[in-house]
């Protein structure tokens, strides 16, 4: 693999990390209203498997989106000012955190329903297909959107259809407060793929290598016509549902560490090392310019105007 | 004029716009080989082919979800719910995605969808197989409604339907499918948000909505022998709703009757009830009447069933109590 995608994809996962650190500094400090749903240990996925994407293919995340988006090189200037609810934000405000998205990069919108975003991949699948444009679609969802009827009406839609799509499952785990032990018995969701006669995949979700191997494979299938793919990533969400659950109530503490210790982040930049792809110092010096960038982003959202009021009956039919 | 049934004006609505724009495509259970569970999709996909007729699996969600996916990349997909009934098990696609999309991504994703589905009791086809359930929808702000009471109206607002650049409910009546009426064989187009006057009258006023309106405009001919004077209104759209054309009858008439085959409680009559008050009370002369379906739910038997739907003698009785 070319050097240059590599240190592409470690500096998204460092943005996704520092934009993550920034929003829970910001909300803490009680300058972002709503939730904010951090996305931090699970960077590899969104990054690994958006590397493979073109800017015209599109992709639906779900409520704990920011990394997808960043992934998918959405602004972080507009991203953070739609997140505290500014006019300069991708949706003026409107969407918030849950609901950022950006047609012109194929990100067609954070979904705040799990498992709602499936069928409506379905149908961006079909598109795909009719105007034989060959663009791809990559649908997030968690494990916990396995257990939703939509799931399995959407899935059956691109599988009987062979449409041009990825299905990244990002297993951390937990829905808010529920081990998946507690809430299905199989272990690899991967394995639901079977019944709709499609590949499905088990990867280790915290290695971004991996993970862009895998969406590599699918990402190529959906492209000559093969039809889907369901790619399984393990992985473990650092933080509690959102930025005011501590996530300790449920989770013991070795366990949160144990994961902690196999970050994603820690993890690449040791093997880029090794590898000489980038040195200590060099990294030192991107992480530098990242965080710069978030910087920037948060300035700008905060020195951003906030919608007028009215201009919440814009956009719809009255 | 020739006369085509409601189901044929369905059919040859959908065909013309899918001939004027390969965007539209159709998307339902049972739509392709069959032609419609109702016979309304009769010759597309013969026409058309399968791949822009699709039968799909028995997945309501996945078929509104799907269709709102097919918007997006900017097609005009027509999804058919083969009875209102189950609109229920498509309402998170409905309610929560396609009425908030647009809204929620600050009108930068615009859903041009049309959702076809239908209301009305009066086949025995009890409790799961024959509510009228349109008025759910004007509690979701994103979704504009229209209730076709002809074949001339179900042909022109479909067609306006599919070309609005904002998701809409087709509501059809299942009684008039096989109802003929005139259909002009030109272009045939009527505006969303216009009710229409279908009979002047100078002593009530009725709205009534669907199949409604051809029972209040018999009885307005009924009634006219005993020198009763009705001004009957086909609402036509509950979202983008006329209220104009309401109000000007109201103010002529000083009286009105509200027709509608949903159950009564928290319906469109209760809204268009509401609002005459807000923007007319000056000019009521009786308190306004209202003739829907009793609160229950649809029973089976013949004989319950004409018990708890609106007909022609229960409006002719609010009528009579409107004009005492």
């Amino acid at each position: 693999m070319d050097n240059s995608v590599l240190i592409d994809m470690l500096k998204k996962m460092v943005t996704i990390r520092y934009f993550e650190e920034s929003i829970y500094d910001v909300y803490t400090r009680g300058l972002m209203p709503g939730l904010a749903h951090l996305y931090i240990g699970e960077e590899a996925i969104a990054v690994g498997v958006c590397e493979n994407l073109k800017r015209d293919d599109l992709i639906t995340s779900t409520h704990r989106g920011h990394g997808h988006l960043i992934a998918k090189g959405g602004d972080l200037n507009k991203m953070m000012a739609e997140v505290i609810g500014k006019e300069t934000g991708y949706c003026k405000g409107k969407g918030g955190s849950m609901h950022i998205a950006d047609p012109d990069l194929g990100i067609i919108g954070a979904n705040g329903i799990v498992a709602g975003s499936i069928p409506i991949a379905a149908g961006l699948g079909l598109a795909s297909k009719i105007k034989n444009d060959g663009r791809v679609i990559v649908c997030f969802f968690g494990e916990g959107a396995s257990n939703q009827g939509a799931f399995h009406e959407g899935i059956n839609m691109g599988s009987l259809w062979n449409l041009p799509i990825v299905y990244v499952c990002e297993n951390n785990l937990y829905g808010i407060s529920v081990h998946q032990s507690r809430a299905q018995k199989i272990k690899d969701v991967a394995v639901r793929a079977k019944s709709y006669d499609i590949p499905g995949e088990v990867v280790d979700g915290n290695d971004v290598l991996a993970v862009y191997d895998a969406a590599k494979i699918a990402v190529e299938r959906a492209k000559e016509g093969l039809g889907p793919t369901f790619i399984e990533c393990k992985t473990y969400r650092w933080g509690g549902h959102h930025v005011g659950d501590p996530g300790t109530a449920y989770r013991a503490k070795e366990e949160v560490d144990m994961w902690k210790d196999k970050c994603p982040i820690k993890r690449f930049k040791s093997l880029l090392i090794k590898e000489r792809v980038l040195s200590e110092p060099e990294i030192e010096r991107l992480e530098e310019k990242v965080k710069k960038d978030v910087d920037v982003a948060v300035t700008f959202a905060k020195e951003s105007p906030y919608p007028l009021p009215e201009e919440a009956l814009e956009d719809i039919i009255i | 004029m020739r006369e085509i049934t409601y189901a044929q004006a369905i059919s040859e609505a959908i065909a013309e716009e899918m001939r004027l724009d390969e965007n539209v495509i159709l998307l339902g259970e049972d739509v392709g080989i069959l032609g419609g569970n109702f016979r309304t999709t009769t010759g597309l996909y013969e026409e058309f082919g399968e791949e822009r007729v699709l039968d799909t699996p028995i997945s309501e969600a996945g078929i509104v979800g799907c269709a709102l996916g097919l918007a997006i990349r900017g097609m005009r997909p027509i999804a058919e719910i083969m009875f209102g009934d189950f609109l229920c098990l498509a309402m998170d696609q409905i309610v929560n995605q396609v009425a908030k999309i647009r809204y929620m991504s600050g009108g930068r994703i615009r859903v041009p969808l049309v959702i076809r589905t239908n209301i009305g009791a009066g086949r025995s086809s009890a409790a799961q197989h024959s509510q009228s359930l349109h008025s759910w929808f004007l509690h979701t702000p994103g979704i504009e409604s229209v209730m076709p009471s002809s074949p001339y109206e179900v042909k022109g607002l479909l067609k306006s339907a599919i070309r609005d650049d904002n998701p809409v409910v087709v509501f059809e009546h299942k009684m008039l499918y096989n109802k003929k009426g005139e259909v002009p064989e030109k272009e045939c187009l009527i505006p969303i948000g216009i009710s229409e006057v279908k009979r002047e009258g100078g002593d009530v006023t009725i709205v009534a909505t669907s199949s409604m309106v051809g029972e209040s405009l018999e009885l307005a001919i009924q009634l006219e022998k005993e020198g009763i004077s009705i001004e009957v209104i086909d609402l036509r759209s509950l979202v983008p709703m006329d209220e104009e054309t309401i109000i000007n009858s109201v103010r002529k008439t000083g009286r009105l009757v509200l027709v509608d085959e949903g159950v009564t409680r928290g319906g469109i009559t209760a809204e268009i009830a509401t609002m005459v008050m807000e923007k007319a009370f000056d000019c009521l002369n009786a308190p306004i009447e209202r003739v829907g379906n009793e609160n229950t739910p649809i029973p089976f038997s013949p004989v319950l069933e004409r018990y708890v739907i609106p007909n022609r003698e229960k409006i002719e009785k609010a009528v009579r109590k409107a004009i005492k």
